[in-house]
């Protein structure tokens, strides 16, 4: 189909390490070798490099962004990169690799459509490793990259690099990850980033870049394929992805009511409904159920400023039109018909706790989920998720534990205010992930996201997926 | 397993990426409308300025754009953005407020730097109005790609009762759920083009057909050159005797303080010669133009501490 070459469409990833495992030289070399370094930003890192008195330019400058960062030559927070090639264009989520900064990988990679984990070749699958592993089995981070680095610091020997993948594949497998690519890479010399290596003849894989510019984004129905490749469908055409496809979602984020005398007669009566397609595809004439009053109608119409549309797609901004005068307003979901969920007062999630403050039994919360902002308490923490994994799987390795830390991942029970339209991450990424915020300083204090149902009490749980 | 998943043939439609940028800038500007008390859009006729005014009318279609315009003036503008400026504002049914500079050097709350330029200058103004008009939400244009600190800031970002950015206490920022919660006093800064880059902007500008500043492209105008940026003749820039004024073919790929802003030599005097100019450019946007980014490699973090937009 020609659309996928000629129109660049875009693809968010994220890459994560541990201290030293070269990240910032990779993103530095992805950068270089896609030639999306401007002389003059190329010109001051070689300038700083000198000063530093290194002999090569340290490519790991270019994303260093904040003082303290270049001070203590290390990197604090999450930065975002934009390059594109003559296939995609990329946003890259760059993220800090210290314990301490798990909650920024943990930002990463929840708009993540893919996932570099770095590891060192001269150490292996480590703590850290673990921990992102965990956290894109989590965050159902739809493509794992694991790139082996420093390879050549190990001249380039298959032996290595093998071990090291099978280690991977079988820590991964334990996490539920079906989808983790490994590739032996050299950052620093840019071995099988950008440009296939001759140094590794034993390995016939695509580089880091062929694998970014190829697989599908979560928007281009990444969850669908997926869901057929677990059906054993290696190659699905269109129609089995949609097949795969669950129904769709509307956050209302707004409800359009143009009162304004200078608008033309046609308007005067207008109520749209504004959001974006949290997931699925909306077509006019669909059956309705808004969320949580349970309220039944169609769509009348998909409007946008330039339009209406006949169907609205995962991604797209647009308002809708009801058939029938139902009470719609911020907060609400709008769900298709044929899959709506009940709405909770309580539900079951993996919540990684992302401040100093601990989490703890009867702690008062804001749940944001969608566009709704809901109070809720903690009524139990279910354990803590051990990362490395000593029971095998995620959740075997859930030990007894009752409040959470700083970085810690969680299995928590929240009871709400009022109900909403909480769904399975698994099955339902959008709807299926909240954020917590404390209620006093309105900070955002966690990442959540629902499950069916607590650990162990069967396959609903979405890591059993 | 080394082979990657492909898309299916035959996917289903899918948005080309200047369609995820709208349909995330709109997201993000109809998300913090409809939190905020009382929203405000810092614009300048800038590009980039401009291009959130747009999606703003699109992610309110068919009714008008529910917040107001405040324009922090330099006093160092160019006559033809302060003239476009007005002239949008009108088109659109809205309401300006500007905050000038100049009051506040006049009454002596501020004071010319030695350099003559205005930009730091801004800060108090803004923050001042930011406070008076008790604005508790403001958009701004600012893109991830213009400089290294811009880079980490958040889609929605914290400011204290100072205008202060504390860039090592930041919110974490998952999915697409932004949180707006702040206490009395501090407001958050808001910015829907984050995720843009500069050629994005101007492709985004070339489809939506949206009206620009002629400074934008390729015209005459005398110019000299200093500190290796052309810059012209203007009430704000003290020309010395040994400045070699002459006539050249320029352009501006920003607009701002006209004592500090440069233009660049460039035929392109179209929008798609500007594009493809853009996309062979190999300087980045601030570099060649702006002065004071250049002053140290924490220029841009020190003025955002300070409330900087």
């Amino acid at each position: 189909m020609d659309t996928l070459t000629t129109t660049p469409s875009l693809l968010r990833f994220a890459t994560a390490g541990s201290v030293d495992d070269g990240k910032s030289t990779l993103v530095g070399r992805l950068l270089h070798d896609t030639k999306s370094i401007l002389a003059d930003a190329y010109e001051a890192v070689a300038r700083v490099s000198r000063e530093r008195g290194g002999e090569t330019v340290d490519l790991a400058l270019l994303t260093d962004g904040l003082r303290a960062e270049r001070e203590q030559g290390i990197t604090i927070d999450v930065a975002y990169r934009y390059f594109s090639t003559p296939r995609r264009t990329f946003i890259l989520a760059d993220c800090p690799g210290h314990v301490q900064y798990t909650r920024n990988t943990v930002t990463g990679a929840s708009t993540a459509d893919a996932l570099i984990v770095l590891v060192d070749a001269r150490y292996g699958v480590v703590e850290q490793t673990r921990r992102h592993l965990a956290v894109a089995a989590l965050l159902r981070v739809p493509h794992v990259i694991v790139a082996v680095n420093k390879i050549d610091l190990l001249d380039y020997a298959a032996g290595p690099y093998r071990s090291i993948a099978q280690h991977v594949q079988s820590h991964a497998e334990a996490l539920g990850l079906t989808n983790v690519i490994t590739v032996p890479v050299s950052a620093l010399v840019g071995d099988n980033v950008a440009v296939r290596s001759e140094r590794t003849p034993w390995y016939d894989g695509p580089t880091v870049l062929e694998i970014l510019e190829t697989v599908p984004s979560i928007d281009e129905g990444a969850d669908a394929i997926a869901a057929a490749h677990r059906r054993g469908i290696a190659h699905p055409t269109a129609a089995d992805a949609e097949a795969a496809q669950v129904g769709w979602r509307l956050p209302v984020q707004l409800v359009l009511r143009p009162q304004d005398a200078a608008l033309s007669p046609e308007y005067r009566e207008y109520r749209g409904y504004a959001g974006q397609v949290a997931e699925g595809t909306i077509r006019v004439g669909d059956d309705v159920v808004v969320q949580p009053s349970g309220r039944r109608t169609t769509v009348a119409g998909i409007d946008t400023a330039t339009g209406p549309l006949d169907e609205a797609h995962a991604g797209q901004s647009i308002a809708i039109r009801l058939a029938d005068d139902v009470d719609v307003a911020r907060g609400d979901l709008l769900s298709s018909a044929s899959d709506a969920l009940q709405p909770r007062r309580t539900f079951h999630a993996h919540v990684a706790w992302l401040t100093d403050r601990p989490l703890r039994v009867r702690d008062r919360v804001l749940v944001q989920h969608g566009s709704a902002l809901v109070q809720a308490m903690v009524v139990a923490i279910d354990g803590v998720l051990d990362i490395a994994l000593p029971g095998g799987t995620l959740d075997a390795s859930i030990k007894p534990g009752h409040e959470l830390l700083l970085n810690d991942i969680g299995v928590v029970e929240l009871q709400l205010a009022q109900p909403l339209a909480v769904e399975d991450y698994g099955r339902h990424r959008r709807t299926g992930a909240f954020v917590l915020i404390d209620p006093q300083d309105g900070s955002t204090v966690a990442a959540g996201t629902a499950r069916a149902q607590a650990p162990g009490l069967g396959e609903d749980a979405y890591l059993s997926i | 397993m080394t082979d990657a998943p492909a898309a299916p043939t035959g996917a289903p439609a899918r948005l080309t990426t200047l369609d995820a940028l709208e349909a995330e800038g709109i997201h993000i500007i109809r998300e913090a409308v409809a939190t905020a008390r009382k929203p405000v859009l810092l614009f300048s006729g800038g590009k980039d300025s401009v291009v959130v005014l747009h999606l703003a009318t699109k992610a309110f279609w068919p009714g008008r754009v529910p917040f107001e315009l405040l324009h922090v003036d330099t006093g160092h503008n160019f006559d033809e953005v302060i003239e476009f400026r007005d002239r949008t504002v009108e088109r659109l049914g809205l309401r300006l407020q500007v905050a000038k500079v100049q009051d506040y050097i006049d009454d002596g709350r501020l004071r010319e730097r030695p350099d003559g330029t205005r930009n730091p200058l801004q800060t108090v103004p803004l923050l001042d109005a930011i406070a008076g008009h008790k604005y508790d939400v403001v958009f701004g244009g600012a893109r991830r790609d213009e400089e290294k600190a811009r880079a980490k800031e958040r889609v929605v970002s914290l400011r204290d009762e100072f205008g202060q950015w504390d860039p090592r206490n930041q919110r974490p920022e998952l999915w697409n759920l932004y949180n707006p919660k702040h206490l009395p006093g501090q407001h958050v800064r808001v910015f829907p083009l984050s995720n843009w880059t500069e050629l994005d902007v101007w492709r985004y500008i070339e489809r939506e057909g949206i009206e620009l500043p002629s400074l934008y492209y390729a015209h005459e105008r005398p110019v000299f050159q200093r500190d290796g940026m052309w810059l012209t003749p203007h009430p704000s820039v003290t020309v010395r005797e040994d400045d070699a004024v002459e006539t050249r073919t320029v352009r501006y790929r920003t607009v701002g303080d006209a004592s500090c802003t440069g233009a660049v030599e460039s035929p392109a005097a179209t929008l798609a010669e500007v594009i493809a100019e853009v996309a062979a450019t190999r300087i980045t946007e601030r570099g060649a133009t702006r002065a004071d980014d250049r002053l140290s490699e924490a220029a841009m973090e020190d003025r955002k501490k300070e409330g900087y937009f």
